[in-house]
């Protein structure tokens, strides 16, 4: 879609009537290069798809450099809060070089535990026992992968869905209701807990998608809000004798998980790996089928770039949000009943969500909306949640630094001119981002 | 029941509820207060119960004191639920005469709504009027300060999501510095300039950078949460003394004023950051609506192409009144620190940002109405403490639930009707 020489867009490449444009997956088969964008009407949904190309469109170096940059930063704030410095810089001048063996101790002590938390323990004797962190970062990136797909989806179809939450709450109370409640043969009340958490938050987020189509009520305030009445709601069943609470217990916490409906162990039991990181897998191919190849994922992604085109075409915008807000709760209903059945099988209390709804959505902007793209966000967040577990117990770094490099990753991948800004990358030929659009202004921006 | 209606303390009650049901001119009006009349009747006079509700309206310093108004908790469940049936039918036939349903109407069936309510859950009890309200206040404080930045800042055509962000930021920052200088009046500042930074970065990337408003609303909150748990953990905690314990404002009595019944205790027995509010609430309102400035602001949120041909710099008068927006929700947040709490600790603003970013959309981008939709979201979280200590028969969590109900609601019910500024959320280019 780009004159091969200059980089600069073709005009007019985008008038061509070529439906294979639409999809938005095209558009970065190849780092660097990105074609003319699109510029659809002023409809109000489609403010998202923009943004969500212009992630899209950055490069591999800039998703790399994103990450240096934010761990640059951590890095800093690392060494400002570590006591080790604030002593040596008090003798800067007359020592500085203790200053920076403190820095450089401080920091290389962080980030060789996050490393090894996650990937690879140096220290332990074989590669068996070596590996376990990394089987960690996998057991971590299970529910993000899920979520983070889920979230994925709604943002495929222009819906920028915050109500993590709320899906994971009502999935994790379904899912460990059929769990501890019911007897069942091994493999049956497995897949029945599982089908029941799954519903469940599929119905709480088609809430969502319904009151959009019906309504139009904006999906941002509509899912914050459910996410607090999940929230209530499950502290109210959790509380109550007879309904989520533990039989002869005050504290609002469920009764254990029936040992019959617990995910198994994937490699054995001293490795906490359950099947639910299958189920993420065979769940990040059936979304990417769903989306690239099934003509439902057509209408998906045609609905997110223009919504007012979509439905001149034909296609059935009010039934698209509702079923792709189903399939996102879908999703998410995955990693809530991964909660119960896999992580935290002892009982669940109203944070068995964990922040993952909300990481999901961080997962969803960095793996740039895309199944693969999830899948290795997820996977990347995972390793920063086990190697922050890590960091936090051996070298007393909090682990809420994790939430400043996620944040930070996302913030520099969202905007590539800053990124190439701080490492003095040539700027995108000038004349490649001249072609702007008299309807939106929006530029077409060149990453490379 | 009609005489205690006129004295009830709520005449802003009924304003509260007016934009839910009271503007839409279809059938919705009359179906939901149809609705609310058949709770009425199923839970105030089905499962009605009987004894003596106690409605304490003064507290002991008052100029002259009220007496406690004891009602039949029996007799007032069956009267006013019949009251709310014939104010529904009559708005319906209203309707069906193509006429609207007048707003002193509505404001009647909210009020007795709300009277019913409190006498229902407080048989043989004694609510404390006053208490009450004066709670509400404090709860809605940051939730006002944090609407009146997302007003400024949508109405100038940047979503801000990140009312939590600022409203986190502000209390850190107000906390830390108060203790250090041991002066709460520099911690306000300091909360100022606090959310003025994250506006900033909200700012530059939405402006400069063209990030989609939302994400950045929505990265910002996380960033700003982990930044200051980091440092909360790694800092504050271990020198709480030194840096985590500020000094707090005292409550400052207007004389004569705060002597009122009712009002007194409520509006005028307060710290310096309520006075600030009603401050702000005023300046803000007439300031968009009534200056130069807030038409230039609202021009750049509603048409910025038109607002650049009269000469308008719109980005540049987007980025100081986001940062503007950001002063103003960080002052909000050192209410946490420096007017209720007294000290930081993890996530203490708890989803605040959020209810003020419903509250911003309830009230329908007015600073005023944001301001009495954040009243109520105070209200009905206060109104769960109060009710959880003298026992309510309704779950606490349910009354928890019902300001996000009531949103939901109201953003599905009035769907067609709130607007937002027509280039909120849209990055503007000159073109």
């Amino acid at each position: 879609m780009s004159d091969p020489q200059s980089g600069v867009p073709v005009p007019g490449s985008e008038e061509i009537p070529d439906p294979a444009r639409i999809p938005a997956q095209d558009q970065v088969l190849e780092p660097g290069q990105i074609p003319a964008e699109q510029t659809p009407p002023p409809a109000p949904p489609s403010r998202f798809s923009g943004v969500l190309r212009e992630i899209m469109s950055g490069s591999v170096v800039i998703s790399i450099l994103a990450v240096v940059l934010a761990l640059v930063v951590g890095a800093i704030l690392i060494a400002v809060t570590d006591d080790g410095v604030r002593e040596a810089s008090g003798y800067f001048f007359s020592r500085p070089s203790d200053t920076f063996q403190a820095i450089w101790s401080a920091v290389s002590g962080a980030y060789s535990s996050l490393f090894q938390g996650s990937i690879y323990a140096v220290n332990r004797p074989g590669f068996a026992a070596g590996i376990k962190p990394f089987t960690d970062t996998l057991t971590f990136a299970t529910p993000l992968i899920a979520a983070g797909l889920g979230v994925a989806v709604s943002f495929r179809i222009g819906l920028f869905n915050i109500g993590g939450r709320g899906p994971m709450l009502m999935s994790a109370s379904a899912a460990g209701w059929v769990g501890f409640a019911f007897d069942m043969p091994f493999p049956l009340h497995l897949i029945v807990a599982l089908a029941a958490g799954i519903i469940a938050s599929a119905i709480w987020a088609g809430i969502v998608g319904a009151l959009k189509a019906f309504t139009g009520a904006h999906e941002v305030i509509v899912t914050i809000m459910l996410n607090y009445v999940a929230f209530y709601l499950i502290s109210y069943l959790l509380r109550t004798p007879g309904l989520l609470q533990a039989p002869g217990s005050n504290n609002p916490k469920s009764p254990p998980e029936k040992a019959t409906a617990i995910f198994p162990h994937l490699l054995g039991p001293s490795y906490n790996l359950t099947i639910g990181f299958v189920f993420a897998v065979v769940a990040t191919i059936i979304v990417w089928y769903l989306l690239n190849r099934s003509s439902l994922g057509f209408k998906f992604r045609a609905l997110g770039e223009n919504p007012s085109a979509t439905r001149v075409a034909g296609i059935n915008v009010k039934a698209m949000y509702i079923v792709g807000m189903l399939i996102s709760g879908a999703l998410i209903g995955l990693a809530g009943a991964n909660q119960v059945q896999g992580s935290i099988t002892t009982g669940f209390g109203s944070g068995i969500d964990a922040g993952i709804g909300f990481d999901a959505i961080t997962v969803a902007l960095l793996g740039r909306s895309r199944p693969f793209g999830v899948f290795i966000a997820g996977i990347l967040f995972g390793a920063f949640k086990a190697g922050g577990f890590a960091m936090q117990a051996i070298e007393g770094v909090p682990i809420d630094i994790v939430l400043v490099l996620q944040s930070l990753i996302v913030l520099f991948i969202a905007a590539p001119p800053l990124v190439r800004a701080v490492f003095r990358l040539p700027a995108p030929n000038l004349q490649a981002r001249v072609k702007r659009s008299s309807v939106s202004g929006r530029k077409a921006v060149v990453t490379k | 029941m009609s005489v205690l209606a006129s004295n009830l303390p709520t005449p802003k009650m009924p304003a509260v509820l007016v934009p839910a049901v009271a503007v839409v001119r279809s059938w919705k009006t009359p179906i939901v207060l149809g609705v609310f009349a058949v709770i009425a009747v199923v839970l105030f006079l089905i499962f009605g119960r009987s004894g003596t509700s106690r409605l304490a309206l003064s507290t002991p310093s008052d100029f002259f004191q009220i007496p406690v108004i004891p009602v039949n908790t029996r007799l007032a469940g069956i009267i006013v639920p019949l009251l709310l049936v014939v104010i529904a039918v009559v708005a319906a036939v209203l309707v069906s005469r193509a006429r609207k349903v007048p707003l002193w109407l509505v404001a009647v069936f909210a009020v007795l709504f709300l009277f019913v309510f409190l006498v229902w859950s407080s048989a043989g009890q004694t609510i404390p009027i006053a208490g009450l309200l004066v709670g509400a206040v404090g709860v809605s404080v940051p939730l006002i300060f944090g609407a009146l930045g997302g007003v400024i800042s949508e109405r100038v055509g940047v979503v801000n999501v990140a009312i939590e962000g600022q409203l986190l930021a502000g209390a850190f920052v107000s906390a830390l510095v108060a203790s250090i200088t041991r002066q709460p009046l520099l911690g306000l500042l300091a909360a100022m300039v606090a959310g003025t930074l994250v506006s900033f970065v909200l700012a530059a990337f939405s402006i400069k950078y063209l990030v989609d408003q939302v994400i950045v609303g929505v990265v910002l909150n996380v960033l700003v949460t982990g930044l200051t748990s980091f440092l909360y953990s790694t800092l504050l905690s271990p020198n709480t003394e030194t840096l985590n314990s500020p000094p707090r404002f005292q409550r400052i009595q207007i004389p004569l004023l705060s002597e009122i019944p009712v009002i007194g205790p409520v509006l005028f027995r307060q710290t310096i950051i309520v006075y600030l509010m009603y401050i702000a609430v005023f300046a803000v309102w007439y300031g968009l609506f009534h200056t130069r400035w807030g038409l230039r602001l609202r021009s750049s949120g509603e048409h910025p192409q038109a607002a650049d041909t009269v000469g308008i710099n719109v980005n540049r008068t987007r980025f100081w009144n986001v940062s503007l927006a950001g002063a103003i929700a960080g002052l909000g947040g050192a209410y946490f620190t420096l007017g209720s709490v007294g000290g930081f600790t993890k996530e203490m603003t708890a989803g605040a940002g959020f209810i003020a970013l419903a509250a911003v959309i309830f009230g329908r981008w007015d600073p005023i109405r944001a301001t009495l939709a954040a009243l109520l979201f105070g209200f009905a979280t206060n109104l769960q403490s109060v009710l959880g200590i003298i026992g309510s028969p309704i779950p606490s969590e349910f009354l928890l639930m019902l300001p996000y109900l009531i949103t939901i609601f109201a953003v599905a019910g009035l769907g067609g009707r709130v607007q937002p500024p027509a280039a909120s959320g849209k990055a503007y280019e000159k073109p």
